[in-house]
């Protein structure tokens, strides 16, 4: 019997420390779920969600403080990913945030622009060029359409301009089912 | 010496429609009277133009800079004025447009000066740099350019020529092979030098035994091999091909260059062949126009040719009711006829519901497996279906959805009649879409978050200059030893340097008011002066007076309590 106990007691100890040491050894960098949630949000960086930017709405989101319908941008399919990641209901997209529009891109009237700079400091991904008294622009790949500079602009010169469909970026349309006609 | 044939997994025996189109020799078609030239021959890379409108060009002038490491060159097809630069509709299932240039041709049609190329002559980096320049892509249909395809140039043991030509109804590979072969192959053997393989195979589909024939007398008494490779749709696929000539099977994820076999077309190889013999860049193409059409034929059509204008050739019949691009496997139903040829037009169909009756709707998958049995690269599109047209892209890749080469032999046999490769195609470029989104998200990220670090950066740094300003100032007026250091140091600097920076700054104000500000006494005549001196001498007194009793009275206050103690 004793040596039973002292087997078992010796098991114990023994898995004891490789847990132990595997918790050190291959301890997670970073928070996994927020980073997950990060993933799937579309780093707009727009704030519509109430939150500035789209970590911190991941980390909300993972504390249990925002829910999960807040995101605009993301659309229904973007809240359908985290309810499918985070085991609960799909809600349709909260309106008091906003609605799902098409991907739009801020074009800057060069001829009207007086050169303030507010623009840039409201860029959250630094899209847009320019210097004190010159004339800005908008870097057309970085800019996310989060409309964060159109607010700020004292003369109103940047536009939402929706993008346009290309050949490079046209997509074969899901194949029309034809529901058979009732016999 | 005919070597062995292989077989290649799957594949079908359509109806091969060739006769329509093969009987007549390939005719030069009219000038249209507006040419619409792309600049982007294909989906991968386009040209930078280098016309103005109202620029008169020469036939055969370059228009187009190459751009990037897959663009090629465009050229004018004719001499003409350039009319206009612009996006215009493109042979392409959206209908989309792109920049393109509009040529008017003048009807002389003058070449440019033009000079054979010779590649024995120069290295080889500069032979692939004529082959981009002069516009040459692959004319199988995807246009993929050759002097990249031509990659290194070692490593190729075996050059494969396409002119299997397996679709139905195409036959502008069969007349160019009948002929022009003489051409084909000198073209074909430049590429084999090009690219240091040791051998060069052609392989055609028995069903076209003159240009079979062709090709052989051309290639008599040299040690080229001419197979004729067993009709099976799609045999003229590149890995099909290579299967069947070589025994090669390539697997998932690799290309024929890593096992030292490279394909290309015949129409490609009589391009090359033009643009070394005689340095002219590619501008026309053979394409064959056919269905249910009263002339059918083969047609040498300057790229950027209407295809309406092209129809009226073949004049379509009364039912005509689709025009089809490339063949009826893999082509497209045209939405509008206002695109003009490129480089990749091989075929134009008329359609009828005679000739392609419409598809019967689709009924469930009843999971027979024909489709697998047909499909040449070994998949299973019926799990592919599956997973697509649940949108589960992900298990659909891991089913190899990419490996999916379009070639529709799956539809064809499909009992259920269920269009699988349009799901494969809505599949494929939806994963793309997706990757391209998660490509800008993640650099959005990444630039969002470098933009919050450079906040933060930008704030410590000033915090940083900022005590080190302090802790100077302070050390400047110890050093100096002043009334005002004392006050200065008195405030808790240490803890706050703005305050001690704000607090010498102020001391320094002051004193330096006190030094610019004239005082009205200065200008006053000097007994005025003595007699203010006098009143400010008396002042003195009377303040120092003033002064002394508070100590006193404080201790006077101080003093009664000590006895009570
Ligand atoms: S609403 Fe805007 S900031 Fe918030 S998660 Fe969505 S994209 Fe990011
Ligand atoms: S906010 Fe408007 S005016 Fe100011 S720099 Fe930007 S675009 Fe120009
Ligand atoms: S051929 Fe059609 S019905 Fe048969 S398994 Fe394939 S998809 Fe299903
Ligand atoms: S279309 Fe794709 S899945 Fe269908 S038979 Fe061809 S290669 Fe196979």
């Amino acid at each position: 019997m004793f040596t039973a106990i002292l087997v078992m007691a010796g098991i114990a100890i023994v898995l004891g420390l490789t847990l132990g040491y595997a918790a050190i050894r291959f301890k997670v960098e970073g928070d996994p779920l927020v980073e997950k949630i990060d993933a799937i949000l579309p780093q707009t960086q727009c704030g519509q969600c109430g939150f500035p930017g789209c970590k911190p709405y991941a980390e909300a989101i993972a504390n249990g403080e925002a829910d999960i319908n807040q995101c605009p941008p993301g659309g229904e399919e973007g809240v359908r990913k985290l309810a499918d990641l985070l085991g609960r209901e799909f809600k349709p997209l909260s309106e008091e945030h906003g609605v799902e529009k098409p991907k739009s891109i801020a074009v800057i009237d060069e001829q009207v622009c007086i050169g303030c700079t507010l623009c840039i400091q409201a860029c959250p991904v630094d899209a847009i060029v320019g210097a004190a008294k010159q004339m800005h622009t908008v870097v057309e790949p970085l800019c996310t359409g989060c409309e964060l500079c159109v607010a700020p602009c004292p003369v109103d010169c940047i536009a939402m301009v929706p993008v346009a469909e290309t050949v490079q970026t046209w997509k074969w349309k899901y194949p029309v089912v034809e529901i058979r006609k009732a016999a | 010496m005919i070597g062995r044939l292989f077989k290649f997994h799957g594949g079908i025996k359509p109806d091969a429609h060739k006769n329509e189109s093969s009987g007549g020799a390939i005719r030069k078609a009219p000038l249209p009277a507006r040419l619409v030239v792309p600049l982007r021959q294909s989906a991968r890379a386009g040209a930078a133009c280098i016309v103005a409108v109202g620029q008169r060009v020469l036939k055969g002038e370059r228009i187009g800079e190459p751009e990037g490491f897959l663009g090629t060159g465009v050229h004018a097809p004719t001499s003409g004025t350039v009319a206009a630069i612009a996006s215009c509709p493109m042979a392409h299932p959206s209908g989309l447009e792109t920049p393109c240039v509009v040529i008017e041709p003048d009807g002389e049609d003058r070449w440019i000066e033009h000079a054979p190329f010779d590649y024995r002559a120069a290295s080889r980096d500069e032979a692939l740099a004529w082959l981009r320049d002069c516009g040459i892509v692959g004319l199988g249909g995807a246009t993929f350019p050759s002097h990249v395809k031509l990659g290194r140039g070692s490593g190729i043991e075996t050059l494969i020529l396409n002119g299997a030509e397996c679709e139905p109804w195409i036959t502008c590979d069969d007349r160019l092979m009948r002929e022009r072969a003489v051409d084909i192959l000198a073209g074909a053997n430049i590429l084999r030098e090009l690219i240091g393989a040791r051998e060069l195979v052609v392989g055609v589909e028995d069903n076209k035994p003159e240009a079979v024939a062709a090709m052989q007398a051309a290639a008599v008494g040299t040690p080229t091999r001419v197979v004729a490779v067993p009709a099976l749709y799609p045999a003229g696929g590149e890995k099909q091909l290579i299967r069947v000539l070589t025994g090669v099977e390539i697997p998932y994820g690799k290309l024929g260059g890593d096992y030292g076999v490279r394909c290309f077309n015949v129409g490609t190889a009589h391009a090359v062949y033009r643009a070394f013999i005689h340095g002219e860049p590619l501008i026309s193409r053979i394409v064959t126009l056919t269905g249910n059409c009263e002339t059918p034929g083969n047609w040498e059509v300057a790229i950027g040719t209407p295809v309406a204008d092209l129809l009226a050739l073949a004049r379509p019949k009364a039912d005509t009711d689709r025009i089809l691009m490339g063949g009826p496997m893999m082509g497209f139903a045209m939405p509008r006829l206002d695109v003009p040829v490129v480089k990749g037009t091989n075929c134009i169909i008329s359609a009828s519901p005679r000739l392609f009756p419409p598809a019967p709707p689709e009924q469930p998958c009843i999971r027979c497996t024909e489709c697998a049995k047909a499909c040449p690269v070994e998949l299973q599109p019926f799990e592919l279906y599956w997973h697509s047209r649940s949108k589960n892209f992900g298990k659909a890749q891991e089913y190899h959805l990419f490996d999916c080469i379009e070639c529709g032999c799956c539809t064809y046999v499909c009992p259920a009649h269920i269009p699988l490769v349009d799901y494969f195609r809505f599949s494929k470029s939806e994963i793309w879409a997706r990757e391209r989104e998660k490509t800008a998200a993640d650099q959005a990220r990444e630039r969002f978050e470098f933009r919050n670090f450079r906040q933060e950066r930008e704030k410590a740094e000033k915090a940083a200059k900022l005590a080190a300003k302090a802790a100077e100032t302070r050390a400047k007026l110890a050093e100096a030893g002043t009334a005002e250091a004392p006050a200065a140091a008195d405030a808790p600097a240490a803890e706050d340097p703005k305050k001690a920076l704000i607090a010498a700054a102020l001391a320094r104000a002051k004193a330096q008011k006190a030094e610019i500000q004239p005082q009205n006494t200065d200008n006053l005549s000097p007994q005025t002066q003595a007699e203010i001196a006098d009143i400010e001498a008396r002042r003195k007194v009377l303040e120092a007076v003033a002064a002394t009793p508070a100590p006193q009275a404080a201790e006077a206050a101080a003093a009664p309590d000590e006895p009570r103690s």
